[in-house]
């Protein structure tokens, strides 16, 4: 794998100023991404994981610039595009490509299959006009689909395939950094493990890098060379994913992978579990101080006021926990006791 | 002592304007007192469409077109509307995936949980009331009393599908059935789910048919399982039967695509090739030839009839009969009616 760096975000913050009525002097603020940086080097995969609304997905949209950002840099191969207007953008329109959830939303319905390639191979100038009809039939036997597809609409295909139509059609415009946010939530369990191949593959042959967006723990630990675990917005650890999964320091993450459904009934009913109480506070005006405090177990005074910061603890391995070594090392006892799964 | 549910032959179709949509095509399984039974099966393998057929749910244009469900030995697919909302919620209750949508959001949870438990026992509002507050406190609703006032969009997500745990309960229902309880949850909110399920499995003396995709919250809960797929049961079994001696290949083929992170390794995954069934033109055969690594030809012809490898586990699979060719990890079963 090539070590050098293809995207580093700093301190990235994206803020939604809530409509607060008209007679209110004070704006308050969602804070959807507060202060995440983070680095993908090329040909990796770097997997976001976090639960609904923290964040990971608003992430995905400002590196992409479907927002905004409302601080930050965001570094591609060296350029910030954080402040580029449109047209400056164009370029990285190309370089940079997503594929989203909803493989129902995300692709016109009045648009054949051939019409949806197309769209992006013009707006770039990739190919000349005789050469398109070559270039789609490439790309559909790539993702798997047959050449008399190109002239079907999306409701003729099945979710699997429409996620395949999704694919070819981000990797139409030859993209750098694909960012994948949830491409197979929507998906049944069987068809899953094929759209996941499906991008094993075509990075391996296209020397693709990945952002991949997911809630599902054990998908993002298979597909991901490095993951990134996220709360309210901010980054709660940083690791390589084998050790995060073996090694977590960070009590989030410890109860993240604890609450893993394991499809294997003796593990599961061996292991000890940390469930989390309470739910995640909401992202308006946020509590000061570490973002996990309100759930956490080891939480103390410190964490209530002041906020941790991501530092490596070696190998790369980041977390931001005011606690995490005295947590390892057992000094630090839970304030609640970890509960077992009684059967 | 008769079992507490049985389901034989069931047959549920959907008459829609393009033609019939098959979604149950024989369905047959029997659930004890005091078991944990386990539905897992894809979008549209009819495990939701089961438990609604048992519920006496199924609206035009579907219709029950043959089988029998009894409940304690009394059949209840018979019944019409007016007996039928007897069993619902003092007998059988349920609950939903989206559990905003199964509360109604201009109405507190005290309007809605009264409403219920007055609909089904003749006791006064403030008892009621009082009942409604017990079993938010059994779901482990913090504050109770206060919180009965709150509307749904007040709780989240996770305290939602508590508050519809706590009405579905409050009758004292002999079966539980769960749709998908956990699916629009959080991880870590659905652990808490599958602890309060767990807990109250053993505290309260109701039986439970969970209906999920995920055989991670099989595994957490259900001590018996149904694999459904293409409308029909592929393969029944206790919780080890199916984990450990899976003898169907949609099972096996399951098993091997989801991601095994428990055991450290980072085996490419193995997918089931092609996608399921349309179930408006349901194959001739078994629903899962066209994918299965095995099929043969009688597999495409005939739809398998089911064989018995133990007292607790069936199969239907072509691979099980004695004339079948000899299969690493199959081995023969006896053929049985359903």
């Amino acid at each position: 794998m090539d070590k050098r760096v293809l995207l580093k975000v700093v301190d990235l913050k994206k803020y939604f100023s809530m409509d607060t009525g008209i007679f209110s002097k004070t704006k308050s603020y969602l804070k959807a991404v507060d202060g995440v940086s983070f680095e993908i080097r090329r040909g990796e995969t770097f997997g976001l994981v976090g639960e609904s609304g923290c964040g990971k997905s608003t992430t995905g949209r400002t590196i992409l610039r479907l927002y905004n950002p409302t601080g930050g840099q965001i570094l591609f191969d060296g350029e910030d595009l954080s402040g580029l207007d449109d047209k400056g953008l164009v370029p990285y329109r190309k370089k940079i490509q997503m594929i989203f959830q909803d493989p129902y939303a995300s692709l016109n319905p009045r648009m054949t299959v051939s019409e949806l390639l197309s769209e992006g191979l013009r707006t770039h100038n990739i190919c000349t006009k005789e050469q398109e009809q070559g270039r789609i039939f490439e790309l559909l036997e790539k993702v798997g689909l047959k050449r008399d597809h190109a002239n079907r609409y999306p409701h003729e295909f099945s979710g699997g395939q429409r996620q395949r139509i999704s694919i070819a059609r981000a990797l139409a415009v030859e993209p750098e950094l694909v960012i994948c946010d949830e491409p197979i939530s929507a998906l049944d369990v069987s068809i899953q493990a094929q759209v996941v191949n499906m991008l094993e593959d075509l990075q391996n042959e296209m020397g693709l890098t990945y952002l991949f967006i997911a809630h599902d723990l054990s998908m993002v630990k298979h597909i991901s060379d490095r993951i990134g675990v996220m709360y309210l917005g901010m980054l709660m650890e940083v690791s390589e994913s084998d050790e995060l999964y073996e090694k977590p320091l960070h009590p989030y993450t410890q109860a993240l992978l604890s609450a893993i459904p394991i499809p294997d009934p003796d593990v599961t009913r061996k292991n000890k579990r940390r469930i989390l109480t309470g739910d995640v506070p909401s992202p308006i005006d946020p509590p000061e101080g570490c973002r996990f405090a309100s759930r956490c177990p080891f939480a103390s005074d410190k964490c209530k006021s002041e906020t941790p910061v991501l530092e490596d603890v070696g190998n790369g391995h980041l977390v931001a926990c005011h606690h995490w070594q005295a947590i390892a090392t057992g000094e630090r006892k839970a304030n609640t006791p970890v509960t077992a799964v009684v059967v | 002592m008769a079992p507490l549910l049985e389901v034989k032959h069931l047959e549920t179709s959907f008459f829609t304007h393009v033609g019939e949509i098959e979604a149950v095509r024989d369905v047959s399984f029997t659930l004890e007192h005091g078991q944990v039974l386990g539905i897992v099966g894809e979008s549209g393998s009819g495990k939701s469409v089961s438990a609604l057929s048992i519920m006496g749910l199924i609206e035009s244009p579907g219709k029950i077109k043959g089988g029998k469900v009894l409940f304690e030995g009394k059949e209840i697919s018979s019944l019409n509307n007016g007996q039928m909302s007897e069993i619902r919620g003092n007998e059988i209750s349920m609950i939903f995936q989206e559990p905003m949508t199964s509360l109604n959001p201009v109405y507190t949870i005290e309007n809605q949980m009264v409403e219920v438990i007055r609909r089904h026992q003749k006791i006064n509002s403030k008892d009621a009331t009082k009942l409604a507050i017990d079993m938010l406190k059994l779901v482990g609703i913090p504050e109770p009393a206060k919180r009965i006032k709150s509307y749904p969009h007040e709780f989240s997500g996770g305290m939602r599908q508590r508050v519809m745990i706590a009405t579905a309960l409050s009758c004292g229902p002999k079966l539980l059935i769960a749709d998908e309880p956990t699916t629009a949850l959080d991880v870590t909110i659905q652990a808490q789910i599958l602890e309060l399920m767990n807990d109250l499995k053993n505290r309260v003396n109701t039986s439970i048919i969970i209906i999920t995709h995920d055989l991670g919250v099989i595994a957490e809960v259900c001590d018996h399982i149904v694999v459904m797929y293409g409308g029909k049961i592929m393969e029944k079994g206790t919780e080890k039967d199916i984990f450990y001696d899976p003898l169907h290949p949609y099972t096996v083929g399951l098993q091997k695509s989801i991601p095994k992170i428990h055991k450290g390794e980072r085996a490419r995954l193995v997918p089931i090739k092609g996608s399921p069934p349309d179930l408006l033109h349901p194959p001739k055969g078994c629903p899962f030839a066209a994918r299965c690594p095995h099929a043969m030809q009688i597999c495409l012809e005939r739809a398998p009839p089911t064989y018995r490898v133990s007292p607790t586990h069936t199969s239907a699979c072509w691979l099980l009969d004695k004339n079948a060719p000899k299969t690493e990890g199959y081995r023969t079963g006896e053929a049985i009616d359903g």
